[in-house]
């Protein structure tokens, strides 16, 4: 169900046409990675805006707790220690979905309206709709859904769409003590980045910059870092993330052609179900995805 | 602080030695991040790890733990040879100028007037020499030998940079950057923010490591100024408000020293506590103490206490030795005390050698623990596998538990690190049985004043006829306490200049404390407080954050002591003239006929600027002390010492002279002197401290940080990780000679080996905030481990600098 004020762009696996009518301003959460004091007020903050709570785990011999990304952990911050130069940093960035302008996740997911993505730019999974079968996982080129063992849904953050949704911040930002996690439209977000980036420039980074890979066609979370010509130094950030090629051509160009496939291999299950019972979906098309997505 | 959060905005420099605050204090270290982002200040860190404020700062740089004397003592002599000061301000508004008892020395490590035997000082030469006036002598030339100037030039020509890089290890040109940017800020309009914690408190030398910096601060002229001052952050949301309310021994409420078995009466009590000017027409405000202290007995006594009964002073307790915690828990250890009462307290977890205490514990007859949690120390007498190894069929201790409820459970005020105090509301009802601490109290008080009434006893007075004018008498409220420690008028108040007119009436709250009297007409619960609940109403609960000045000075929220000055010192931030010395940031200027600016003048308000009235009105000579007299028990002038367990075998400042090794005043028991442990048996430095993730030791109760920090670890340098075959994630055993924890390792590169006086030296981190209770993985106390020895002056337990051995579980 979109929610009151958050018109729907596009719908997974869905053809009906989206509104046109309302104007949205398009959204950014931005967060300066060169401000960002690892404190974890964020992670505080989702678990208890979300009514979320990961399991009370080890520690790992690092600072990261929880250790990755869960159905239950929404954002993570991920702590790297990087010699550059002979100079020590320690990089801690804030990961979680980045809310592509152009969504891996949506474009491989095949049930309709379980991952929508809304007129402001957030993409949200509706788990009611979800059917488990991952391919937002293999869609995603960040690496952030997680599919719960508990009741098979993918999770992952929402960009609160519930609160900006009633034009509050997100509940990372509203947290964050040091304003490293900003957030407003993407415009804004790109001017204050600028000004942010000039002043990292000035203290010595000469490489500093704004993170919005054009590859997903722009996110609408987006980072400022020391040093935005390698993005890999904080934990594995990818230089040029893409949608793999087999998502983009299921859901591209040969869209119509999958549609019929798809539609055939519903007849097929159909038949399958009616011979042999129910069984889970699309098998055949999860392990090709998979298959291409392991070369 | 002498400023406040938000004036770390108005910073050119942070400068952050002794400190984490990106990690103890994330929410007001937004404000040094806002002088970067807006002021394009600096952020300069110095610590024995590169820490999370390190992550963020423009320069870092590392020391071993225990050795900020030498590297503060580098900066002093950096400062003064390469003529980085602020030369009006030192010269006008320090003591630079005045002349030294020509008794006074200072020689192979030690002051003049110790005495080995008592390991104290006596300090009859660490005194001005006074003229015939009566007052101090001084020569504004800084010329003459005696002079604090020259004799603090010469003291600390001896900490060359080479001289710090053999102590801390710091590199030299990694020390010589760091002085690089102080030394920006002796410029008259630029300023450094001083940001200091436990990282300088917690040690042997803690009063003195806080005495460098404030005489780095002079020497650069940023006291008084906006973005510049000595910032203490305070743990506890609440911590400087206990400070304040001087719940300690040791000191009445505002900081009014308590009376000892000395004081035979009041007017010898008042005799020594009241100051005479040491420099002509200066303000010496401590002149007005018996003000404060008549009016607090007033307040606690009311009509009892009287002229004829020397105002009650005869029912105060007279302190007959030391009481501080690391006395009173060693009192307990030998068997001579009875009972404690541990309210919001978990001695156990926080008190060092957690076996000595858990043995003291153990020797109590009863033990009343008022907290809202299950601390650690409520069930020291259980045993909790191989953190707890006790037996309690020895323990014969009684434990109660009174059930406190939380903060946000009752009304009350909080008073932050920049002194301003705040009202806040009740959020929510307690759980259970639980109360609010002021019911329980008065319980305990109720009944024990019935038991005196009964049955008499030695001394029933002070309690009999204390002060309880409460309308539920079992319940005082919060605002019925405040308005009482803010003070009122007992009498109709007559206006000393004309007689005629009254200034308040009898019952009425009083404004200030500029208006308390010693005959006994006023009565005022903390004199720093006054103010705080005016005829006016509640001022700790205004909320109004406009901004005129632009410095953040907010005068209409809350209520700043004292008498909502936001910066202390403030006069200090213009020139002799009464000319800011940055325009750009005025706090304080003589406006003609008096003094105004942004903030409440921290001078007589209509003091001609000729009148040569100087900024520093609590010292009787009107100045910023570089020599601090006899004030401290240790030096008055700080001087780099070892901390109690050291990985070298002597001060390589005194190699010669094993007297001062260690700091010479400071106070070791017998039996905790054999408990330190020796660089041949523990060869690494072990330092302890906070993360962010939690709060001392109680969010180990709290699911949400457990989740976020879950288990012990300690951190260790790559390089030692490899001499010793450990990886990250290893479970590792820790020992001191008083115990052992275990914990996860965490190897990083945040924590080089440095070379000591030609010796590779390894420092090894332990965070605290585990124990036996709690939803974090149950785990082991971390002061275990460390040596129960405290500062010279005020007793500060030695946490962050001691020895220990790691090994591979």
């Amino acid at each position: 169900m979109a929610l009151q004020s958050l018109d729907i762009k596009q719908r997974s696996a869905t053809t009906t046409p989206s509104p046109q009518a309302r104007q949205t301003i398009e959204i950014a959460k931005l967060i300066d990675v060169s401000a960002c004091i690892g404190c974890k007020a964020c992670q505080v903050a989702c678990m208890e805006w979300n009514d979320v709570r990961d399991e009370v785990g080890n520690c790992h011999g690092v600072y990261d707790n929880p250790m990755d990304l869960t159905e239950k952990s929404w954002t993570v911050m991920r702590f790297s220690e990087i010699e550059e130069q002979g100079k020590l940093e320690w990089l801690i960035r804030k990961d979680g979905c980045m809310h592509c302008a152009d969504p891996g996740c949506l474009k491989a997911c095949p049930a309709p309206g379980a991952i929508i993505q809304y007129a402001n730019g957030i993409v949200d999974f509706h788990q009611e709709n979800c059917i488990g079968c991952g391919y937002c996982v293999s869609g995603c080129p960040f690496n952030v859904p997680r599919i719960s063992k508990t009741d098979s849904k993918a999770y992952k953050c929402t960009l609160c769409s519930d609160r900006v949704a009633v034009n509050q911040a997100p509940a990372c930002a509203k947290a964050c003590p040091t304003g490293a996690i900003q957030f407003g439209s993407k415009e804004d977000m790109k001017d204050y980045a600028a000004k942010r980036i000039t002043d990292l420039k000035e203290r010595g980074y000469e490489k500093a910059g704004l993170y919005d890979p054009a590859g997903v066609g722009g996110t609408h979370v987006m980072y400022v870092l020391h040093h935005a010509d390698k993005p890999d130094l904080y934990s594995g950030l990818p230089v040029n993330p893409s949608i793999s090629p087999l998502v983009a051509l299921w859901k591209g160009a040969t869209k119509p052609l999958a549609t019929l496939a798809l539609a055939g291999v519903a007849l097929g299950s159909l038949f399958h179900y009616v011979m042999k019972g129910p069984n889970e979906v699309s098998k055949e098309i999860e392990k090709e995805i998979e298959k291409e997505d392991a070369q | 602080m002498t400023n406040h959060w938000v004036d770390i905005k108005n910073a050119d420099l942070v400068f952050v030695m002794g400190g984490n605050p990106a990690e103890a204090h994330p929410c007001g270290f937004k404000w040094a991040i806002e002088a970067k982002k807006t002021r394009k200040a600096k952020l300069v860190v110095v610590d024995p790890r590169f820490n999370r404020t390190a992550a963020v700062a423009d320069y870092y740089a590392p020391i071993r733990p225990g050795t900020d004397i030498a590297f503060f003592g580098g900066i002093i002599n950096y400062l003064l040879s390469n003529d980085k000061i602020q030369h009006e301000y030192v010269k006008h508004y320090t003591n630079a100028a005045f002349l030294i008892d020509d008794g006074f020395k200072f020689q192979d490590g030690l002051f003049s007037g110790y005495d080995e035997a008592k390991r104290s000082y006596a300090k009859d030469t660490w005194k001005y020499q006074i003229g015939s006036d009566g007052y101090a002598k001084v020569d504004e030339t800084l010329q003459d030998p005696r002079c604090v100037f020259q004799l603090m030039k010469q003291h600390y020509s001896r900490y060359a940079p080479e001289t710090v890089q053999k102590i801390c290890g710091t590199p030299k040109d990694a020390f010589l950057k760091v002085c690089e940017y102080i030394a920006s800020t002796s410029a008259p309009n630029r300023t450094m923010s001083y940001l200091y914690a436990l990282g300088l408190t917690e040690h042997s030398v803690g009063s003195q490591n806080i005495r460098c910096m404030a005489m780095i601060q002079l020497l650069l002229g940023n006291m008084g100024m906006a973005g510049g001052g000595i910032n203490a952050l305070r743990g506890h949301a609440n911590v400087q408000g206990i400070t304040d309310m001087c719940a300690y021994s040791q000191n009445l409420p505002g900081y009014l020293s308590a009376p000892n078995e000395g004081d035979k009466d009041r007017a010898t009590y008042l005799e020594k506590r009241t100051p005479k000017a040491l420099r002509p027409g200066q303000m010496n405000f401590p002149q007005n103490f018996p003000k404060w202290f008549t009016s607090l007995c007033k307040a606690w006594y009311g009509n009892a206490a009287t002229k004829e009964n020397d105002f009650a002073f005869d029912w105060l307790p007279k302190l007959g030795g030391a009481t501080d915690t690391l006395a009173m828990f060693h009192a307990m250890f030998e068997g001579k005390l009875n009972g404690f009462i541990c309210q919001g307290f978990n001695p156990l977890a926080s008190v060092p050698n957690k076996k000595k205490v858990g043995d003291a514990l153990a020797k109590l007859k009863y033990l009343v623990v008022i907290d809202p949690l299950a601390t650690d120390t409520s069930e020291f007498w259980k045993p909790h596998g191989e953190f707890n190894e006790v037996d309690p069929t020895k323990i014969d201790t009684e434990v109660f538990r009174l059930p406190a409820n939380l903060f946000a459970e009752h009304a009350g005020t909080f008073t932050n690190s920049g002194r301003v105090v705040q009202w806040r509301w009740k959020s929510a009802d307690g759980p259970g049985e639980s109360k609010e601490d002021a019911e329980i109290l008065a319980a305990l008080f109720l009944k024990l004043k019935a038991m005196y009434a009964k049955d008499g006893g030695a001394l029933p007075e002070p309690i009999l006829n204390l002060t309880w004018a409460y309308t539920q008498p079992a319940k005082p409220s919060p605002e019925e306490l405040l308005r009482e420690i803010n003070g009122k008028a007992l009498t109709d108040l007559i206006d000393p200049k004309d007689p005629t007119k009254v200034l308040f009436k009898a019952g009425e709250q009083l404004p200030s404390f500029g208006f308390l009297r010693d005959d006994g007409s006023t009565a005022c619960g903390n004199w720093i407080y006054c103010g705080t609940w005016s005829q006016a109403g509640n001022n700790t609960a205004k909320r109004d954050n406009s901004d005129p000045s632009g410095l953040g000075q907010t005068l209409n929220w809350g209520y700043a002591w004292p008498v909502n000055r936001r910066i202390l010192y403030n006069r200090a931030s213009a020139d002799l003239a009464g000319k800011p010395w940055d325009p750009q940031r005025t706090v304080m200027k003589w406006l003609g006929d008096k003094w105004g600016g942004n903030d409440i003048p921290d001078m007589a308000p209509t003091a001609k600027p000729e009148d040569y009235v100087m900024p520093f009105i609590m010292t009787p000579e009107g100045v910023g002390r570089l020599f601090s007299r006899e004030i401290m028990a240790d030096g008055p002038m700080p001087e780099h010492y070892e901390p109690f367990e050291s990985p070298l075998d002597v001060n390589p400042m005194h190699p010669n002279n094993p007297k001062a090794k260690s700091n010479p005043a400071a106070r070791v028991y017998k039996s905790d002197m054999e408990a330190f442990g020796t660089a041949k048996d523990f060869p690494y430095v072990a330092t302890t401290y906070r993360l962010t993730e939690h709060f001392h030791y109680w969010t180990k109760q709290s699911q949400i940080n457990a989740i976020m920090q879950p288990e012990q670890f300690v951190e260790i340098g790559e390089e030692l990780a490899k001499e010793k075959g450990i990886k990250a994630g290893d479970k590792i055993k820790v020992r001191s000679n008083r115990g052992f924890i275990k914990g996860v390792a965490v190897v990083t590169k945040r924590i080089k080996s440095l070379e000591i006086d030609g010796k590779k030296v390894h420092t090894v981190g332990i965070p605290i905030h585990y124990g036996f209770k709690g939803a974090t993985k149950p785990g082991f106390l971390t002061n275990t481990l460390t040596p129960f020895v405290g500062d010279a002056n005020v007793h500060t337990p030695e946490y962050k600098a001691f020895l220990i051995n790691i090994e591979k579980v």
